[in-house]
């Protein structure tokens, strides 16, 4: 229970700097924080396999890919003088940043109103775990094998989708 | 011991506060880390019931939504390298040839 609440608090945090700081590289660090902080939640859930790649996919790989983007940019800070100065126009006004926050408490207020609304004693995890490794993989290959087939054909499309988008478009080469 | 509760309670502010990034930020790349908040706070969910069902479903559903979340970095980010390089911003309120 205490590691329950220590991980979901370092997760909340965490979420919440990513969106509050200025500066993309802090914002990309907390949330590799905030990602470890679930993966420690999928242990207690005894999900070690999506623990592992929690950490070794999504910290690991995809916040690498944006810290890479985000010092290749090296893109200034948001709402900077210099923005306005080129003619951007200026930062959205505060009652479009009130209405969006609006948004995000009325959001939360629903969720968690679902929760308490359904009137049910609280769930506890009764059913024995399926955790093992075994026990997914034989599932990814005989029930999912056709989902998992078109995942392969996404990932193709992606990378070649990127490529195509990032490369400059001169032409010498890729 | 946490309940079911404790997650999807957990669950709902983090995708929360992912709305709220999406919506207050003016940088193109905080808003694409704020959609990686939502698809965690979605995967939390998923993880959670599958751990009551007893089944292995909501893990392998996982591991999908990490696969599109893969893919849908590398394309956005593909998409943001392209219009930096057009403009010099990330901010979004400079990408407006598509507004009337």
């Amino acid at each position: 229970m205490i590691l329950f609440y220590l991980f979901a608090a370092v997760a909340v945090l965490a979420s919440l700097l990513v969106i509050v700081q200025r500066n993309p590289i802090y914002s990309v660090l907390f949330l590799i924080a905030s990602f470890g902080a679930l993966s420690g939640l999928y242990v207690l859930l005894e999900a070690p396999f999506v623990a592992m790649i929690q950490i070794i996919v999504y910290a690991g790989a995809i916040m690498v890919l944006f810290l890479f983007v985000v010092m290749l940019l090296n893109a200034p800070h948001e709402d900077t003088e210099e923005d306005l100065e080129r003619g951007v126009p200026p930062p959205s006004s505060g009652r479009v940043k009130v209405f969006g926050a609006l948004l995000a408490i009325v959001l939360v207020v629903e969720l968690i109103g679902v929760v308490v609304a359904s009137r049910r004693a609280p769930i506890a995890f009764a059913a024995p775990a399926v955790s093992s490794v075994a026990a997914i993989g034989r599932s990814l290959f005989t029930d999912y094998a056709f989902p998992f087939e078109v995942t392969s054909v996404l990932i193709l499309v992606a990378l070649v989708g990127a490529i195509v988008l990032a490369r400059r478009e001169s032409g010498e080469g890729i | 011991m946490p309940t079911l509760d404790h997650y999807l309670v957990l669950s709902a502010v983090l995708f929360a506060i992912g709305t709220a990034g999406v919506f207050l930020r003016r940088n193109l790349i905080t808003i694409l880390l704020s959609i990686e908040i939502m698809l965690n706070a979605v995967n939390l969910s998923f993880v959670a019931f599958g751990r009551v069902l007893g089944s292995a479903d909501g893990q392998i559903i996982v591991f999908f939504v990490m696969t599109v979340a893969a893919a849908e970095a590398a394309v956005g980010l593909g998409i943001v390298i392209a219009l930096f390089r057009h403009r010099q911003s990330l901010n979004p309120d400079m990408f407006r040839l598509l507004k009337w």
